[in-house]
């Protein structure tokens, strides 16, 4: 198929398909941190992540909007100031929904998985009440559109960076958070032996429902960037939730740096062969691999190691 | 979840001597507008199937998916159809009988439209349903019809293939919708290389079939140079728009849907990719106005679309149509091809009961093939013997306000062909 090319050409082609590559793995990375926080600390499936990334990118649309409106001025700005108000948003909609429905149902994991998934069809169809059925379009800032001509073949787009340089602070700031912070130390104990965490003072219950807003809170980030690349409605977050559990649970669940690899592994896979292959045979194929590999180690790529 | 239709809101006089001049134009009262009186019609002898007819009134069901991931889509369609129930009560309904209507909700569950479609056909006795959007739904609600003996009204443009004795379809099937979007490209702009997308289920692999072998059998010197579908729901596009360069047709022709269309715009232009540049030529036959909101006009301004009716549309039943249309739902809604075609449903029934002079729906099937609307906003249009519509094709260049601006209709009304020969 490349007869037909120039070096030149071939080169820049593959510079750009390298770098298609890098935004699918910062999206994977972006989708997966809040999941893999809650899943991986916590052990709840959160079957209503796609809604929490949504209601960040609803948030966006409103701000585009409010400074479309009030601060023409500041509009190039707004991006900023909607990514900070997604995450505040979402994390308080996770810390109530912690403690209104996920305490309550620890030690069922099952249940967990039912009941959030409940709470994602209710918060579908409350965006599709408030926000209407239809997609909404959110106005993005002019710089933040377009592409960057690095040389003459080689267009590199300026979401795709903001995307990644995103993905990138995002993962700095939850390990920081998770390996340098009180509350990191306080998560990662509750993690390896709840009830001593609990008998040496450390406040299980708060913790759990902090890590479950953080969790949730990034999830919104995540969405608010989301708006650049993809679509908001109600129903947008049922497109990322598979993907998302893919990478998490490919990465081995209590692992972040795990998720981080595996993001990266399947992200790579996935592009290279929708380079070469048809788009549907990639997808079956990326599938299939992580189904193959995940027979062989069920614990995923990277598991925490734990005395039994 | 069945609520009674309102009173109608639209009584002026112009609108409606507009309105009624086409809609009764194969009946009797073609040159005296005035309304059909019940008492010309008695009940008996109109309903002779134990339909739910009155002497004042008639009941005709709405399914279409209020809730779930096709509302969307679907709502336009639901809106439309209210408009033309209204407008037909305000002129004095069907054989002077006011239409009521009774709506279910699909779901956007394939099963629940079935079991819905029963309900209305057995317990409510309905003379006629306007509804279902996707092929998937329409699909599995044929065979409820045919049992029961229903009437169905289908407003999507869809893949064809398909020729149902209880369904008129009011959309394009698929090669109405292409061929003339392809040969126009071809002419116009010397289009030689195309590439194929689309996302993957069954409308778009069936028109992109019929779309390849126009384009290597009928259009001079053209080809096909890639042809690719992603799952319903991909959002990553980046691949496949960098194997579109690599390949440098002519023209993208896409046939990607739902939150996958906006994804796809967005990143085609984040690459640089500047569907008004041309350089590809964008043509698309799945985006209407009303996905247009989603992705943002500035984001696939340039772009074409195929199909039989844009809002932009100059004539004066659509302006009659939009207004009424936004007086009733609202200054900033947009009307897409579907919505128009859902807005032809309850009128073309209109125009077949009172050419048979009959609910019975044998008998207005009998009365259908031929009948014709010279009120719809897309301009005149006629029932084909294959329960299709004649209509025109139109090719409409997408603008940053969101609007079609109309650069191209086909000089005749194109015959419907659901099984065409040598697209197979």
């Amino acid at each position: 198929m490349f007869s037909d090319y120039s070096m030149s050409e071939l080169g820049a082609i593959f510079a750009m398909q390298g770098f298609a590559g890098l935004i699918l793995f910062s999206v994977f990375v972006l989708m997966a941190l809040g999941l893999a926080i809650i899943f991986g600390q916590m052990g709840v499936i959160n079957m209503a992540h796609g809604e929490f990334m949504i209601l960040g990118a609803y948030v966006t649309y409103l701000m585009s909007n409010f400074f479309a409106d009030y601060m023409p001025a500041l509009f190039s700005m707004y991006f900023f100031v909607a990514m900070i108000l997604a995450f505040i948003a979402s994390g308080a909609l996770g810390l109530f929904v912690e403690w209104a429905m996920i305490r309550h149902l620890y030690k069922r994991p099952l249940d967990t998985l039912l009941a959030t998934w409940g709470l994602s069809l209710i918060l579908q169809q409350i965006y599709r009440s408030v926000f209407g059925a239809r997609e909404v379009g959110v106005s993005i800032p002019d710089w933040m559109m377009g592409s960057l001509p690095v040389t003459d073949l080689i267009e590199v787009p300026i979401n795709g960076i903001f995307v990644m340089v995103l993905a990138v602070s995002i993962s700095l700031a939850v390990y920081i958070l998770m390996f340098k912070s009180v509350w990191g130390r306080q998560v990662r104990a509750i993690n390896q032996n709840r009830v001593m965490a609990g008998a040496v003072g450390i406040n299980t219950e708060w913790t759990d429902r902090l890590t479950f807003g953080i969790g949730c809170g990034v999830a919104g980030v995540a969405g608010a960037a989301f708006t650049m690349i993809g679509s908001t409605g109600p129903t947008a977050g049922q497109l990322y939730i598979v993907d998302t559990f893919l990478v998490v649970v490919f990465g081995g669940a209590a692992s972040l740096l795990g998720t981080i690899a595996s993001a990266f592994s399947i992200s790579q896979a996935q592009s290279i062969m929708e380079f070469f292959l048809s788009g549907s045979m990639a997808k079956v194929l990326t599938l299939l691999t992580v189904v193959g590999i995940l027979m062989i180690r069920p614990q995923g790529l990277f598991a925490l190691k734990l005395r039994k | 979840m069945s609520d009674k239709s309102p009173k109608s809101p639209f009584a002026a006089p112009s609108r409606r001597a507009v309105l009624a001049g086409g809609a009764a134009a194969l009946t009797a009262s073609l040159f005296t507008p005035k309304a059909l009186r019940a008492a010309d019609y008695p009940t008996a002898e109109v309903n002779t199937t134990g339909l739910a007819v009155t002497d004042d009134t008639v009941t005709i069901g709405i399914l279409h998916s209020i809730t779930g991931t096709m509302a969307i889509s679907e709502t336009g369609s639901v809106q439309a159809e209210k408009l033309a129930i209204d407008q037909i009560n305000a002129q004095g309904g069907i054989l002077g009988r006011k239409i009521e209507y009774i709506q279910e909700d699909g779901a956007s569950d394939w099963p629940t439209f079935a079991e819905k479609a029963k309900k209305l056909l057995v317990n409510d006795k309905v003379a006629s349903v306007m509804g279902c959007w996707t092929s998937a739904s329409r699909k599995a609600v044929l065979p409820v019809f045919e049992q029961y003996n229903g009437f169905l009204y289908y407003p999507t443009f869809y893949e064809g293939l398909e020729e149902s004795p209880n369904v008129i379809y009011t959309g394009q099937e698929a090669t109405q919708q292409i061929i003339a979007g392809l040969d126009w490209v071809s002419e116009t702009k010397g289009a030689k290389s195309f590439y194929l997308l689309g996302s993957d289920y069954i409308w778009p692999r069936t028109s992109n079939k019929i779309a390849r072998k126009h384009i290597e059998n009928f259009l001079d010197g053209a080809k096909v140079v890639g042809e690719e579908y992603y799952p319903l729901g991909h959002t990553q596009f980046n691949s496949v728009i960098n194997k579109i360069r690599l390949k440098k047709p002519d023209v993208i022709y896409a046939i990607v849907v739902g939150g996958s269309n906006v994804a796809f715009y967005k990143q085609l232009t984040a690459a640089g990719i500047d569907p008004a540049a041309e350089k590809p030529i964008v043509l698309t036959i799945s985006v209407t106005e009303d996905e247009i909101r989603g992705i943002g006009g500035e984001n696939i301004e340039g772009a074409y679309a195929c199909m039989k009716y844009f809002q932009s549309l100059e004539n004066e039943n659509n302006v009659a149509f939009v207004k009424a249309f936004k007086e009733m739902w609202g200054e900033d809604i947009v009307i897409g091809d579907v919505t128009q075609a859902a807005y032809l449903g309850p009128w073309l029934w209109k125009a077949a009961v009172e050419k048979a002079g009959s609910f019975d729906v044998d008998k207005v099937r009998a009365a259908t093939p031929g009948i014709e609307l010279t009120s719809a906003p897309e301009g005149y249009v006629k029932v084909h013997e294959n329960h299709h519509l004649w209509s025109k094709t139109r090719v409409g260049r997408a603008q940053a306000d969101g609007q079609y601006d109309v650069v191209f209709e086909t000089a005749d009304l194109v015959e419907p062909d659901p099984f065409p020969e040598g697209y197979q």
